[in-house]
């Protein structure tokens, strides 16, 4: 099997190391002088730059949140001039507000390389006719593939989302034999081909599936229906978008992690101490060369573990673990992150009590699918059937926009929606390895 | 003058119109008249009862979701012809009916038509022109 960068990828670990502390003290006397964000955090917990000397120097310093982000959006933590900046990518808001990230023309050169890592490392290259199937737009994903399986001379068709039927007649006509999806969105393609009688006389042989996380068993089906191997990424554009992590075809247990440019560590995120290696908790990523937003400390929420060991495909770097789950209430549907909060604030616009609500999801088919529950309080309530359902279209119309999913809605009397010590129970989660909180 | 309705939602489940009739029985609340709006996923209970204000505490301490409006019961025979001179005069002063019911009185040969319109005081204008007896809200109730 190839390697793209086996410089990089192969580098003894202690060289490695040896570069990742330099690219670390650089990396924080940059953020210092030039971010007054990061200026004033490190000088709250009394720390310069000097102090940063060595890898375990990179717990001492403050963690960056989404919050952290948000409060400085839109362009508050970009570390060079608008000018330097060639592209914009964001994240879905909470509230209305979403993440902004910009990248330079070197940051773009380095998404593609390290895009172009892990898509060698599944067994895509020039001979292949890759299909990207993520939305093209400010979400990262399909940008990041993109660019990344221009680099390894595959042939791109840029199919963006939706549209089963043409997806399927330009997976067909097309011969294509990487698919780039979501794997719910690659299950769904699975069942349609089968139903279109396609099964057999595609030429697909590897998915890259990337953006939510999967079972073993989605893994194993997928497999089967598509004869493929389908290999798992990771990433999220706070750090740089897809990229950071990947699978190799030979091992298949882990994502290499390219450690030249992204600092991994796992903190617990009751404590936010480091747990030793290998040990489950919370990811937490310091990007080493970005130049538009670098970020120090990001707690990205996702529940995962490194691992260490030697992998069989000779690649020197670590890997992470499959996410298992998140250390705060963010759900994904659909490949798109949804947040309850988002839900409670559009019925806010409807009532100005506290909203009663759940959410539950479903796996229908492959599909994932969100129903709102709301409880009809008496100011939402009429004696007029026009209004409710003048209500209901108003509500699905709104939910529809702030979430930019799909959502189904359903009006129920009050206290039907448990409640739980004190606190309402608003999500129910009953997809297949789907968390309850 | 006006009737209070209550209007209670109700999911369409197994025993929710039961659980209503219950609660209100408990309380020894008489129904006077009584409608029900449905859609596939949920109802709208409209009720006219003897004892409005006892009947909304104990459906709210019982966790129903309840909405006091004004409507008009007006008297009509219970012949051919009455509804339709009810309907007609709300129709010729242009009043718009959002929905109504009927219920008929026992003892009487009366019928009383429970009417909720976008503008209750032109639609009493346009019934009482039109000679139609508009009742007072405590002779439904203690009919």
């Amino acid at each position: 099997m190839r390697i793209w960068n086996e410089e990089a990828e192969c580098q003894p670990r202690a060289e490695r190391a040896e570069e990742q502390t330099r690219n670390l003290e650089r990396l924080v006397n940059r953020v210092y002088d030039d971010l007054p964000y990061y200026r004033t955090k490190m000088d709250e917990a009394g720390l310069r730059p000097a102090h940063i000397r060595s890898l375990r120097d990179l717990s001492k310093l403050p963690f960056t949140t989404k919050e952290d982000m948000r409060a400085n959006y839109p362009y508050g933590l970009f570390a060079v001039p608008l000018c330097d900046v060639v592209r914009i990518h964001s994240s879905s808001g909470t509230t209305g507000r979403p993440t902004v990230v910009g990248y330079t023309r070197r940051d773009l050169e380095i998404w593609a390389e390290v895009c172009a890592r892990f898509i060698t490392a599944a067994g895509v290259g020039s001979d292949d006719v890759a299909q990207v199937s993520f939305g093209y737009g400010l979400f990262t994903g399909a940008f990041g593939l993109h660019y990344g399986l221009e680099r390894v001379g595959a042939t791109v068709v840029p199919a963006s989302s939706g549209n089963t039927a043409r997806q399927l007649l330009v997976m067909h006509d097309f011969g294509v034999t990487t698919l780039v999806c979501t794997p719910s969105y690659a299950c769904h393609l699975a069942e349609a081909a089968e139903q279109q009688g396609l099964a057999g006389k595609l030429k697909l042989r590897t998915g890259l599936f990337g953006a939510e996380s999967w079972t073993d068993q989605m893994r194993q089906d997928l497999e089967a229906k598509l004869g493929i191997a389908a290999t798992d990424n990771y990433g999220l554009s706070e750090v740089i978008g897809p990229g950071v992590a990947g699978e190799c075809l030979e091992a298949r247990n882990g994502m290499h992690i390219a450690e030249d440019h992204f600092l991994c560590e796992i903190i617990n995120p009751d404590t936010l101490e480091p747990v030793e290696m290998g040990e489950t908790g919370e990811l937490v990523i310091t990007t080493l060369t970005k130049e538009a937003v670098p970020i120090i400390r990001y707690r990205t929420r996702d529940i995962t573990r490194l691992d260490p060991e030697p992998c069989a495909c000779g690649r020197t770097t670590i890997k992470m673990h499959r996410v298992v789950g998140r250390s705060d209430d963010m759900l994904v549907v659909r490949g798109t992150n949804v947040f309850p909060s988002q839900v409670e604030s559009v019925l806010l616009e409807f009532e100005d009590t506290e909203p009663h609500y759940l959410i539950v999801l479903r796996r229908e088919g492959h599909l994932d699918t969100m129903e709102v529950q709301v409880e009809v309080s008496d100011a939402l309530f009429s004696d007029r059937m026009t209004d409710l359902r003048t209500l209901e279209r108003a509500l699905l119309d709104r939910l529809r926009s702030v979430l930019g999913i799909k959502v189904a809605l359903r009006l129920v009397e009050p206290q039907t929606l448990a409640r739980s010590e004190g606190k309402a129970k608003r999500v129910l989660d009953l997809r297949d390895g789907g968390a309850q909180s | 003058m006006t009737v209070r309705q209550l209007s209670v939602f109700v999911e369409n489940k197994k025993g929710r119109l039961a659980d209503v009739a219950e609660t209100l029985a408990s309380a020894r609340v008489s129904i006077r008249a009584l409608s029900l709006a449905d859609d596939p996923d949920y109802g709208i209970v409209r009720l006219v009862v003897d004892q409005p204000d006892n009947a909304l505490a104990v459906l709210r301490a019982n966790g129903h979701t309840v909405k006091e409006s004004e409507v008009i019961a007006v008297g009509a025979q219970d012949r051919p012809g009455s509804l339709a001179r009810v309907l007609r005069a709300l129709a010729d002063a242009d009043i718009d009916v959002d929905y109504m019911y009927a219920t008929l009185v026992p003892g009487k040969p009366d019928v009383y038509v429970i009417l909720r319109t976008h503008d209750n005081p032109s639609a009493m204008e346009a019934l009482a022109a039109a000679g139609v007896p508009i009742l007072r809200a405590q002779d439904v109730y203690e009919a």
